[in-house]
């Protein structure tokens, strides 16, 4: 597809010289001098824009080719505007240039204007040159002249809604009325009519048809098909396409309170009647009339811009209503669900203008519930329905429990891989958090569910999940959800055998065999993976046989699905423990420090995986006992039981590392008066065992050597402990000196590294030293806490005597 | 709206780094998104056309990586296709969104849709309140109609070097970036147009 012979195409465009350059620029000259452009010049336009868009630097046309070029914009041939406008598009506007359009503006010219526009001025006036085509009859331009209209205006006023003054806004207001409601129901000439066959019969007007083939009965909709459409009927569609974005720029933004009761009044009364039948004729252009326009009504003496949301309103009823048919092309069934999801979001944004709409609207939104809920080929419609029932659902007092077990429940357990549902789905949740919180407080239950959408696409997923793993940190699914995320690689692994079970039958032979679909498969392994894939929290943190779990799975662990899920946990962790701090009271951070310690060793075997979750282990349980040092003295004996096994150190550095330095500096009096001196005597001695088992024989087989910063680290523990129970002091000492005596022959077997050995001798004697002064080194090992977090140099009366002494050492030195 | 069409290579290039992605056809609809934003006033208009292609080749690159990412994940095989035979092509494609934050490279959140047609990605950057099941359908018709009018399954350089039929095609399919509920009938109609002028 991708050619070497592009690639060198591209290259080339970049890399032409200036002089060969000017040369092309003279023949083009020449050839648009000429009357007629053939293939030729055709030709080297096209080049032209292939060597102006290949490099992102800008290329200066010279000012006479430039000219001709604007001037080749309004040529009667399209080919001709088209690749003018590319080439202008690649290229700077001319300084000053007037692109003088008397005449109306082609597309291609008004979305080079567009692209152009430099101020919000240039827009303002582009609008204001669309908006008087629009006004004139449309009779009186050539035909495709108004098909751009809406789109450019469209694009304006995304980006700049204040181009369009007051009075352009009704007039749009007005157009959209007369196109949305008020479109021909005659088919157009289509292109196949006055042939030689056709008889005069054939141009007798035919009646627009609806997808299932047959005559429409109704106003035109997008729903609606002919041989072919007049003007009008293609502006119905331009119209509806941009409809919501109209409603939501200028009518949610600027929706006033005024008149409320009169509203609600009239669409009271509206209601009572059948919302079709109450049809009147078009304001604007009084030549067409609706085929079902009977009765003149109440909507007539409505403001422009009630009247269009009225309009919006009856559109998108009927678009539900045409949703039902059985269309002939697969095209237009898609359609129709696009159609289902513009038409549900158009009447949410009316029914938040006005809330008098809702009682209108819910029978209709209910009823398309109740055919498209167990339709999963409808699910994406279903989101946008979701939302209504979030926004509206309180207001007109209906129970929206059902809505909530099919988006929560039912969408994520059977369209896991679905990504555009999984995208959207997340998307509602992010952008609605707040309103969700309140109203589907039972929203936090489902994390499990959701969380199959990051289990099965992590790298499309994460960036959701880091914004909403917040919301589902609570103190009830804290200690859940840190194990569900600990085990998302094997939920991954899960869905991927679920996945292959269901495309695959039992029989039929698998390419390589996996055990772990055997396994998958078998009756008595069911419950495991029943877990896994639970839909609800509550039915237990995790499950007992998680290490079973592990082992079936462990061919999962090279799977490009699961190693992609499990680079994504630690980020998550992370966003977890963060999020944890500031909801959790001690006793739930007590519980968490047990299941890092448990799951530290219960994780699928992928090895940087484990890595990785050690590492964030470390970090935050470093965090937790930094703000709640009780913690420690708390959940000593599990700590001690950890960092007295010996086979830590070798298997589990980093975490062994931190749990080791909590112990040495939080377990003390100070950080809780429950430390006792027989609790400190006894950590003592768990880590005295370990230091001196790891330094006095070599590291089992197959484990490299401790590395110097755990045996540091634990000499630093054993001194702290010792600066706080004197008695221990001469035990240390007797170590540290021995270590020095060992070490003095040059080599050990625990420690291969000379230079590292050196540091750890260095770093013991300093210790010893201080040892030595047990009143200094209790001071130094155990600061108090306001010389940790001093304080003192803001207070004037102490910090000014300071100054003066740190001065005098300055002078004094000198 | 759509805020930009493009398409651009997925696989390695190698005159590429990895990961980097060659942008054979870009299209962005409307005002640039830094003149009128208080924060890009005073470039130059250089400066802001390079902020422009710097934007695109942002979203070709992740969009690039989903791709790979993507198609590392689902573990099947690419199969080849020849000119012809367009429409396996497009079954055989792999589909996706990936949300570029605000900021990233676009003022505003958007989703950029993507297929992945083999060594190519199409791409449709939308802006947020988009209707995407609209704009699949959209993005699906529009890559068939590029692959076909400009024979992209087979080795020519026509993505390049007959750029203006891309634009007609945008024009009549996704006028100014406007999604369009086209029903099979309308579509045959622009059809027809589109193939008026491809005769040409």
């Amino acid at each position: 597809m991708y050619s070497h012979a592009s690639e060198s195409l591209i290259k080339q465009a970049r890399e032409i010289q200036v002089s060969e350059l000017q040369k092309f620029y003279s023949r083009l000259m020449k050839m648009l001098q000429g009357k007629e452009l053939g293939h030729d010049t055709v030709d080297s336009l096209q080049r032209l824009h292939l060597i102006l868009s290949a490099t992102k630097y800008t290329r200066t046309l010279p000012l006479e080719l430039q000219k001709r070029f604007v001037a080749l914009l309004s040529s009667p041939a399209e080919q001709h505007q088209v690749l003018s406008a590319a080439v202008l598009r690649e290229t700077l506007p001319l300084t000053g240039q007037e692109l003088n359009y008397n005449h109306q503006l082609n597309s291609h010219a008004a979305g080079l204007l567009l692209s152009q526009a430099v101020s919000k001025g240039d827009l303002s006036s582009l609008c204001t040159q669309l908006l008087r085509n629009l006004e004139s009859r449309p009779s009186e331009g050539p035909t495709h002249s108004l098909m751009h209209t809406l789109p450019v205006l469209n694009s304006v006023l995304t980006h700049s809604p204040e181009c369009l003054s007051e009075d352009q806004m009704t007039l749009v207001s007005k157009k959209l009325v007369d196109w949305l409601r008020y479109a021909s129901v005659m088919q157009g000439v289509g292109t196949s009519s006055g042939g030689f066959f056709t008889g005069p019969r054939s141009r007798q007007p035919v009646p627009i048809a609806e997808l299932d083939g047959s005559v429409s009965g109704d106003f035109f909709t997008v729903l609606c098909v002919g041989q072919g459409f007049t003007e009008d009927q293609w502006m119905n569609v331009y119209s509806f396409s941009m409809l919501r974005h109209w409603l939501l720029t200028y009518h949610s933004s600027c929706s006033t309170t005024v008149d409320a009761a009169n509203r609600l009044q009239l669409s009271l009364s509206l209601s009572h009647s059948h919302s079709f039948s109450n049809d009147d004729r078009s304001e604007v252009d009084g030549s067409v009339v609706s085929m079902v326009s009977a009765t003149s009504s109440s909507s007539r003496l409505l403001p422009p811009k009630e009247r269009l949301r009225e309009k919006a309103f009856q559109y998108c009823q009927r678009l539900i209503e045409q949703s039902d048919r059985k269309a002939h092309k697969k095209t237009d069934t898609e359609l129709q669900k696009a159609c289902l999801v513009e038409a549900v979001c158009i009447l949410d944004c009316v029914c938040v203008e006005d809330a008098s709409l809702v009682y209108r609207t819910f029978p209709c939104i209910k009823a398309l519930f109740g055919r498209l809920s167990s339709e999963l080929s409808y699910a994406r419609v279903l989101l946008p329905i979701a939302q209504f029932y979030l926004n509206h659902g309180e207001i007109a007092a209906v129970d929206c429990e059902n809505v909530w077990k099919v988006v929560f429940g039912r969408f994520p357990t059977e369209l896991f891989n679905d990504p555009f549902l999984a995208h959207e789905l997340l998307r509602f949740l992010r952008l609605n958090l707040e309103s969700i919180e309140l109203r589907v407080p039972q929203y936090t239950r489902y994390f499990p569910n959701l969380l199959k959408f990051l289990a099965w696409d992590s790298p499309a997923m994460v960036d959701d999940f880091v914004d909403l793993l917040p919301s589902m940190v609570t103190t009830g699914t804290a200690v859940e959800l840190l194990h569900t995320l600990l085990d998302l690689p094997c939920l991954s692994a899960t869905l991927v055998l679920q996945h292959r079970s269901t495309c695959l039958p039992i029989s039929e032979p698998v390419g390589r065999s996996f055990v772990s679909l055997d396994a998958f498969r078998n009756p008595s392994f069911r419950g495991l993976f029943l877990f896994l894939l639970r839909t609800e929290a509550g039915s237990g943190d995790t499950m007992d046989r998680l290490s079973t779990l592990h082992e079936l799975l462990v061919e999962a662990a090279d799977w490009p699905r699961v190693t992609q899920c499990a680079r994504t946990v630690p980020v998550l962790l992370h966003v977890f423990f963060n999020t944890i701090v500031t909801i959790a009271d001690e006793k739930l951070l007590a519980h968490l420090i047990l299941v890092m310690l448990e799951r530290s060793s219960l994780l699928l075997n992928i090895p940087a995986y484990i890595k990785e979750i050690h590492r964030v282990f470390s970090c935050h349980l470093l965090r937790l006992c930094k703000l709640h040092p009780s913690l420690v003295v708390n959940q000593s004996h599990e700590l001690l039981e950890f960092a007295g096994s010996t086979a830590n150190v070798y298997s589990k550095e980093e975490l062994y590392t931190h749990v080791v330095w909590v112990l040495g500096e939080y377990l003390s009096v100070s950080c809780d008066s429950r430390c006792s001196v027989s609790l400190i005597t006894s950590c003592f001695e768990a880590l005295e065992a370990v230091l001196f088992e790891i330094t006095s024989s070599a590291p089992p087989t197959g484990k490299v050597c401790p590395a110097p910063k755990v045996i540091n680290t634990l000499m630093s523990a054993l001194a702290k402990l010792a600066s706080r129970s004197h008695d221990l002091i001469p035990r240390v000492s007797l170590f540290l000196s021995k270590l020095r005596t060992v070490t003095r022959s040059g080599s050990v077997a625990w420690c291969s590294d000379e230079e590292d050995l050196v540091a750890i001798v260095t770093r013991g004697e300093e210790l010893w030293s201080l040892l030595k002064a047990p009143g200094v080194a209790q001071s130094v090992l155990t600061p108090p806490p306001h010389v940790i977090a001093p304080q003192w140099h803001r207070d004037t009366n102490v910090a000014l005597p300071l100054q003066l002494r740190a001065l005098t050492s300055l002078t004094h030195s000198q | 709206m759509v805020r930009c069409f493009l398409i651009h290579t997925v696989c390695p290039v190698s005159a590429l780094s990895a990961g980097e992605s060659r942008v054979l056809y870009s299209r962005v609809f409307g005002p640039d998104d830094g003149v009128l934003s208080e924060r890009h006033r005073e470039l130059s208009p250089e400066e802001r056309r390079l902020l422009q292609k710097e934007k695109v080749a942002a979203v070709a690159r992740q969009v690039r990586s989903a791709v790979s990412l993507s198609r590392e994940a689902s573990g099947r095989l690419i199969v080849e296709t020849m000119p012809g035979e367009e429409n396996l092509a497009l079954q055989d494609a792999d589909c996706g969104v990936v949300r570029l934050r605000a900021g990233d490279p676009f003022s505003e959140e958007t989703s950029a849709l993507w297929l992945g047609v083999q060594s190519l990605g199409f791409t449709l950057v939308c802006e947020p309140h988009e209707n995407l099941l609209l704009a699949e359908g959209t993005l699906r018709n529009l890559t068939r109609h590029c692959l076909e009018h400009l024979h992209m399954l087979g080795q020519g350089s026509e993505v390049l070097l007959k750029s203006n039929r891309i634009d007609v095609l945008l024009s009549r399919l996704l006028p100014h970036g406007q999604l369009l509920f086209l029903n099979h009938r309308f579509a045959q109609s622009l059809e027809k147009e589109v193939a008026a002028y491809m005769a040409k």
